[in-house]
């Protein structure tokens, strides 16, 4: 009695098995994006042949289908901030690299993005920033976005900082940045305001230059 | 980290630009990047055979030997190579790694010689992919255990004593190994044969004898000889008593001895005994005695203390109990249905022999096992109808379901195994995620300490930290200036928390001066009272902390010595003077470790100005100790 018990499961379980393997199979459909040519790169953005070389060898061995999706992208970024949260801010810089809000990175936003970033000119590189904290792309920071924006960063601290994080934190951060970005005190920070701002603060200035020898 | 992510490393560190204009300090300059920029080729010759790789792949584990600068040590200047005495065909899979992320374990190769090739290139074996991890872990168990039972074998064959060894340890010994010494031996063999005699007697009693004169009956020789097998009792049952003593008194762990099996079958062999030397000579209880004497047959399980094959075989009974109760269960089954058809299928007949469902059960086991006494027959047709097919099945039931339950569960018993092993895995694997991120998150603390110690020193000691961890550093510590709040540990952070809510309430337990201090402070930010309340805490607790690579472990000490109260005023006086600019109440500051709480602490000396600088503090703290340095941890 038990014998046929038995024989009849074993049955039914080979036969359930080989019945997935081929939808298994099946699925298996590898999406496989090529950038354009080196040439073509290169003539668009501010790196060298080598340079763009050594950038895609990277990409393409982490990303061996071409393209970025947002789970993967936050996964990566969060690896440099183990102590916080760093999905929130990862999400801002996925739309901010997908210029075509396609949903995924290709190589070519990702050498876009990066040649703004290390190779740029300053209203350039303050342009990005300035796309990066605009979510919506409507052409102005409203405090919504920045209270958005800034408390993503500070989640990446994490819980353990010294001094504690208070939770007004951002929100008198974001106060500060308006103070000092919003010149017609609107509420809002255009590009232009922002742009005039940053040019004016010595700190800012001097710290856009620290990131060109990155790569 | 995981794999590549060296290789996102410039990105995220580009993605910093978006933290600029919300900075509220300046950002820390780059590390300088001293190595080429341009990628190259680099040759490694291992034994002859040369493999080329991109000089990136090998940096994307920097903690490795391959990533790291220990490679230049294996550096050939005139052929331009990386040279290896190693094995080319284990060095393949090494560089897969590097390549693809992901290490794989040959089968056809020995465990214990990719183990060793591993721990040349520093590599870790935990990273093994899961493809190849279950066969790695069962090949290196495997491989343990045959190390294991080697040296067991040899230790207890002739390992010398101890020297310092108390009688009692040599006595335990004696009992577990006796081959050690001519007297364990010789009372091994005497209780073994004493054994033997008390087994032999308990048979031999009940042969019948010849009868002594003037009776009929066959005496069974027990009651013959009564006195002698009386005697032979006795000397067998001291014998066992001493023993068990002996090994109770020698035994390291009593109750773990008083627990094991063989110590219970020895209690179950003599206990009978003394029961019926205490219970009287009486008719009622004289039968419950006799069935007491059956225990006495136990004693011949202790023959296992000296028969290996003997544990064994219990050994393996106990680990197949589940197996053997699931056939118990299925063979009840069977029996109790084809009992009851018996039953009412021979119900009717007269003087039938199916008296109860239960008699039938004794029909049942003896039809199925194909003994077939014929005590219980059918005679009616259904009953033997029944009854055929009762044999017939009793065949299927035991043959068929043995070998299908034996394999069932022994891959099921697999299945267990290699869901524990998952299991521990996993445990593994986050155990080392967390010591990973911890490490992280020290090592950049570490990495502030050494800055801010050789902030006045240009050149700073770089204690081998590759490039990517210089980077790495300076992306958190741009992250730091950005929000004005910096990292800490989990340590130092509960301890900030619960010395901000006593604070106020600790600087009572000092002297009544320091309670001003106090008070003076509270108005100003988080008190350096505080701190230093919590910094008194920290005093006797070293904290072990990773540092430098991701995936190591360093220890950062927090020693404690005693300081002198003048010091720390002139501490004091001197943190005043260095106020940093900050308008706000968040500064960061160092916890400093004093191992008593000062009794007349000179806080009221506090100005109640916020002044940190770690640097500074560790400094003239440490030309004012004459005991070993103190570290702080910086906040």
């Amino acid at each position: 009695m038990g014998a046929v018990m038995g024989t009849l499961t074993m049955q039914a379980k080979t036969r359930r098995l080989s019945r997935d393997k081929t939808d298994d199979d099946l699925e298996i459909t590898m999406v496989c994006h090529r950038p354009e040519g080196l040439d073509q790169l290169e003539a668009i953005t501010n790196f060298s042949k080598r340079e763009l070389q050594v950038l895609y060898r990277g990409f393409k061995n982490e990303c061996p289908s071409g393209v970025v999706n947002e789970d993967t992208f936050k996964q990566i970024y969060s690896q440099f901030f183990p102590q916080g949260d760093a999905s929130t801010y990862a999400h801002y810089l996925f739309n901010a690299f997908d210029t075509a809000q396609s949903g995924s990175i290709k190589f070519e936003d990702f050498v876009a993005a990066l040649s703004i970033l290390l190779r740029g000119s300053i209203t350039e590189k303050l342009q990005w920033t300035f796309n990066l904290y605009d979510v919506n792309r409507d052409g102005y920071i409203n405090k919504e976005e920045m209270t958005g924006i800034v408390r993503a960063i500070y989640d990446m601290m994490g819980k353990y900082t010294y001094p504690a994080l208070k939770n007004d934190a951002p929100k008198q951060h974001v106060e500060a940045f308006f103070q000092k970005m919003d010149k017609n005190r609107d509420g809002v920070v255009t590009l232009d305001e922002f742009i005039l701002s940053c040019q004016e603060d010595e700190n800012i200035m001097r710290s856009l230059q620290l990131f060109e020898n990155v790569i | 980290m995981a794999a590549g992510v060296a290789t996102w490393l410039p990105f995220a560190r580009a993605a910093a630009v978006g933290w600029l204009p919300l900075a509220k300090k300046t950002m820390p300059k780059p590390p300088v990047d001293k190595s080429s920029k341009s990628d190259e080729i680099l040759y490694v010759n291992v034994s002859g055979v040369r493999f080329q790789t991109w000089k990136n792949t090998l940096d994307r584990y920097p903690e490795t030997l391959l990533g790291s600068s220990e490679k230049e040590f294996f550096y050939n200047e005139e052929t331009q190579e990386f040279f290896f005495d190693r094995d080319p065909e284990m060095f393949r899979h090494i560089l897969n790694f590097y390549r693809t992320g992901k290490l794989h374990y040959p089968r056809n190769e020995c465990i214990q010689a990719f183990d060793e090739e591993l721990a040349f290139y520093g590599i870790v074996p935990e990273i093994i992919g899961d493809c190849c991890m279950e066969e790695y872990r069962d090949r290196k168990k495997e491989n343990q255990e045959r190390l294991a039972e080697d040296t067991e074998a040899n230790e207890a064959m002739d390992a010398p004593l101890p020297p310092h060894s108390t009688s009692r340890e040599r006595l335990w010994r004696a009992f577990e190994n006796p081959h050690t010494s001519t007297m364990a031996l010789v009372f091994y063999y005497v209780t073994g044969f004493f054994i033997a005699v008390s087994v032999i007697a308990n048979v031999v009693e009940t042969v019948p004898c010849r009868p002594p004169k003037g009776s009929v009956k066959d005496l069974p020789c027990g009651e013959k000889y009564q006195l002698a097998f009386f005697c032979m009792d006795t000397a067998c049952v001291l014998i066992f008593t001493f023993e068990y003593l002996m090994r109770l008194f020698a035994a390291p762990s009593r109750c773990k001895f008083m627990r094991s099996v063989m110590s219970v079958i020895d209690v179950v062999a003599i206990m009978p005994y003394y029961i019926g030397l205490v219970m009287p000579e009486n008719e009622d209880v004289s039968g419950a005695f006799v069935t007491l004497r059956v225990f006495r047959v136990f004693r011949i399980f202790k023959f296992s203390r000296h028969s290996q094959g003997l544990r064994i075989l219990g050994y393996t009974l106990k680990s197949c109990a589940s197996e053997l109760g699931f056939l118990l269960f299925s063979l009840t089954m069977a029996i109790i249905i084809f009992a009851t058809v018996m039953f009412y299928a021979e119900k009717g007949t007269k003087g039938s022999t199916f008296t109860s469902i239960p008699a039938s059960f004794w029909y049942t086991i003896v039809t199925m096992t194909t003994l077939g006494y014929g005590d219980m027959v059918p005679n009616t047709i259904a009953g033997k109808i029944f009854g055929s097919i009762c044999s017939l099945s009793g065949v299927l039931v035991i043959a068929l379901p043995v070998p299908v339950i034996v394999s069932n569960f022994s891959r099921i018993y697999h299945q267990n195994q290699r869901a524990d092993k998952m299991r521990a895995q996993q445990k593994v694997r986050m155990a080392r995620i967390r010591m990973a991120k911890k490490g992280t998150v020290n090592a950049f603390l570490q990495y502030k300490e050494d800055r801010d110690r050789h902030s006045d020193n240009t050149t700073l000691c770089v204690k081998n930290r590759s490039a990517f961890e210089h980077q790495h550093n300076h992306l958190l510590h741009c992250l730091e200036k950005t929000t004005n709040h910096e990292f800490t540990n989990e340590i130092n952070y509960s301890e900030l928390c619960m010395t901000e809510s006593v604070g106020y309430r600790t600087s009572r337990s000092t002297s009544l001066s320091s309670q001003q201090g106090a008070q003076n402070n509270s108005t100003g930010c988080c008190p350096r009272r505080a701190r230093r309340r919590a910094a008194m805490r920290l005093a006797n607790s070293t904290v072990s902390v990773s540092r430098g690579s991701i995936q190591e472990l360093d220890t950062l000490h927090i020693k404690s010595t005693s300081i002198p109260p003048q010091t720390r005023s002139s501490l004091n006086a001197q943190m005043c003077d260095l106020k940093l600019n900050c308008g706000e109440p968040d500064f960061s500051a160092a916890i400093i470790s004093i191992p008593t709480p000062p009794a007349n602490s000179p806080d009221e000396s506090l100005p109640p100005s916020p002044a940190p600088v770690p640097g500074i503090l560790r400094n003239t703290r440490a030309t004012a100790y004459t005991h070993d340095n103190v570290k702080i941890s910086s906040l």
